[in-house]
């Protein structure tokens, strides 16, 4: 006799965990059986999971805590035990506007195309035809990284160009028909428009944050003391699931998982490129390699680091226009449940961070760092303009980014 | 009352226009196309907006209430969080909706009764249409087997059918599936 949860997902390749976890037989092994419902818009997948029609949620690390704190919406507590993963976005422009700012060829560089694309901004912006961006959501990690890129270049985000919400899977359309200029959004949707041959992905968002924090596990505060032990089950077996994901032995059969008629219904060429860090940049060209595009397992990448859910508060207040408070950064931070993650892995093949926050961007090099379980080395999590973000200096952080 | 109903889908958007102009003191207006959503729902000036949960402009639409100043800022109808109840009805029924501040939820709650009445009608009718369907079609794939057991096996009809039926028997497997194996095996093993 197993359990059954429900997870609510967006066809994405980072739901990749928890479909994986069910049809690789982790959740069986946990006494678990997952059932999914798959949405087209945040909205739903949101509305399904605080009004009781899943038990779980596939969602974007902002949106989980915009809920807890009741922007746009009256506030109704979520829960992150697990963290799905890290980046795996990338901007995608026009390809007349790739033209302009980018190379050929390669990933541009952070500065250099910022530089460009200031200039094509302003000429635009004088001309009375702003430059628009596509985000997916406006509390995404994706319109964070996005605006904190365009920021420090010299581009206002909300005054210098339009930054509008796309639903992924019309990304590619909006490209085509010249809605949109540019495109921020997970895979397999950049690709789909590179292949059309709309669109060129000029910047993978893990160059802007190396470990920006993307989509998480998120459960309504008041389910998960009910279903605690059904949890930390789930959190194990998407732990399996993730140490799974990276075993290139086994990319071309999770890619076809993934792209069955049921989860992402689409492309499994696609997929296995974003899975495997192996991305095809403009139509044509040879995939390219580009390391950390996605991660989700290595330097326990799927721990829920409370000062990783504080940066993203802080963007909501840099955004949002809203004033610093103290008592909200508490509530934003106690959205990430570390305590639940670690119990849940205790006593697995899990390295465990002896802390819960760190200074985000603060690691340079392979670092070994305090851990309670196991040994825990982390890579180089830069921010691409160097500056760190230490959670207890939240206002000074803020007033020291960029105005425009 | 203006009420605004955003559906791709031109048939189900009909049933709901059709029930809730039956309300009496409603004007309903259908948008059906993606395209210019925002401009056409700035346009109608609507007090109430309807929409089913399976439109991937929800997140758009969201976005554009909380940041626009062309409209009277419709905010989700979760603001009245006074009945859970009827929210999570109406998102079982598939439909969400967005409701201009000062509107009373004594006179928003009929509409979104309705229009949840509409919603479960229209996926109840949606489900018997399928049924209907998959049973055509499993009655065709059951007589194109039996056709094929008859000239393959020199079967009369009747024994060509009772055939069928015992081996779903005893496999406990539906008629129409075991049907499906034997159309499937005969196309892989290189039939006609």
């Amino acid at each position: 006799m197993t359990d059954r949860l429900t997870i609510g997902f967006l066809p994405l390749v980072d739901a990749a965990l928890p479909i994986l976890a069910q049809e690789l037989g982790f959740a069986e092994e946990q006494g678990l059986t997952l059932e999914f419902i798959r949405d087209v818009s945040w909205a739903s997948v949101l509305d399904r999971l605080l009004y009781g029609h899943s038990d779980f949620a596939h969602m974007l690390a902002p949106l989980a805590i915009a809920a807890t704190l009741g922007r746009g919406r009256p506030a109704k507590a979520l829960s992150v035990p697990f963290v799905l993963g890290l980046n795996g976005n990338a901007v995608t422009m026009s390809l007349d506007l790739a033209d302009k700012v980018a190379g050929r060829d390669g990933l541009g560089l952070p500065y250099e195309v910022g530089a460009k694309l200031k200039q094509e901004a302003l000429l635009r912006k004088a001309a009375g035809r702003k430059l628009r961006f596509g985000v997916v959501h406006r509390y995404s990690s994706h319109n964070y990284k996005l605006r904190y890129w365009l920021a420090e270049c010299g581009i206002h985000p909300d005054s210098d160009i339009d930054i509008v919400t796309i639903a992924p899977p019309f990304a590619a359309d909006a490209l085509a028909s010249d809605e949109v200029d540019a495109i921020c959004v997970g895979e397999p949707w950049n690709s789909v428009a590179v292949e059309r041959g709309v669109g060129r992905i000029t910047l993978v968002t893990a160059q802007i944050w190396r470990r920006g924090v993307e989509k998480v596990l998120a459960i309504p505060t008041e389910k998960l003391a009910e279903k605690k032990e059904q949890t930390e089950r789930l959190i194990r077996a998407l732990h399996r699931a993730g140490r799974d994901f990276i075993n290139p032995d086994h990319w071309d059969r999770n890619a076809a998982i993934l792209a069955r008629s049921e989860y992402l219904d689409g492309s499994g060429v696609l997929i296995r490129r974003a899975i495997s860090d192996h991305i095809m940049l403009r139509s044509g060209a040879e995939p390219l390699h580009i390391p950390d595009f996605m991660f989700q397992y290595r330097e326990a990448a799927n721990f829920p680091w409370v000062s990783q859910a504080a940066w993203l508060y802080s963007q909501m207040l840099r955004w949002d226009g809203l004033s610093y408070d103290a008592q909200q950064q508490k509530q934003a931070e106690a959205v990430f449940r570390p305590d639940i993650y670690r119990k849940a892995l205790a006593d697995m093949d899990a390295p465990m961070p002896s802390a819960n926050a760190k200074v985000e961007g603060g690691v340079q090099g392979p670092l070994a760092v305090g851990a309670s379980q196991g040994a825990l080395t982390l890579g180089s999590d830069p921010f691409f303009d160097g500056r760190a973000f230490d959670p207890d200096q939240m206002e000074s952080y803020l007033r020291n980014l960029p105005k425009n | 009352m203006r009420i605004a109903v955003i559906d791709e889908n031109a048939a189900r958007a009909a049933i709901i226009e059709q029930g809730l102009s039956e309300a009496g003191e409603t004007e309903v207006f259908v948008i059906s196309e993606r395209h210019g959503l925002a401009r056409a729902i700035e346009a109608l000036d609507p007090d109430v907006v309807l929409i089913d949960l399976g439109n991937p402009s929800r997140d758009m639409l969201e976005e554009y209430f909380a940041v626009s100043r062309a409209v009277a800022r419709p905010v989700a109808m979760f603001v009245d969080q006074s009945d859970d109840e009827s929210i999570g009805n109406a998102i079982e029924a598939g439909v969400s909706a967005y409701i201009v501040d000062g509107m009373t939820s004594a006179r928003i709650k009929p509409i979104l009764n309705l229009a949840v009445r509409r919603f479960k009608a229209f996926s109840r009718l949606q489900n018997e249409l399928q049924q209907a369907r998959s049973e055509l079609a499993d009655r065709d794939i059951i007589e194109k087997a039996k056709k094929l057991l008859m000239k393959k096996r020199g079967l009369a009809e009747p024994d060509a059918h009772a055939m069928l039926r015992k081996y779903a028997m005893n496999s406990n497997k539906r008629l129409a599936d075991v049907a499906d194996a034997i159309l499937m095996a005969e196309n892989m093993l290189g039939g006609e």
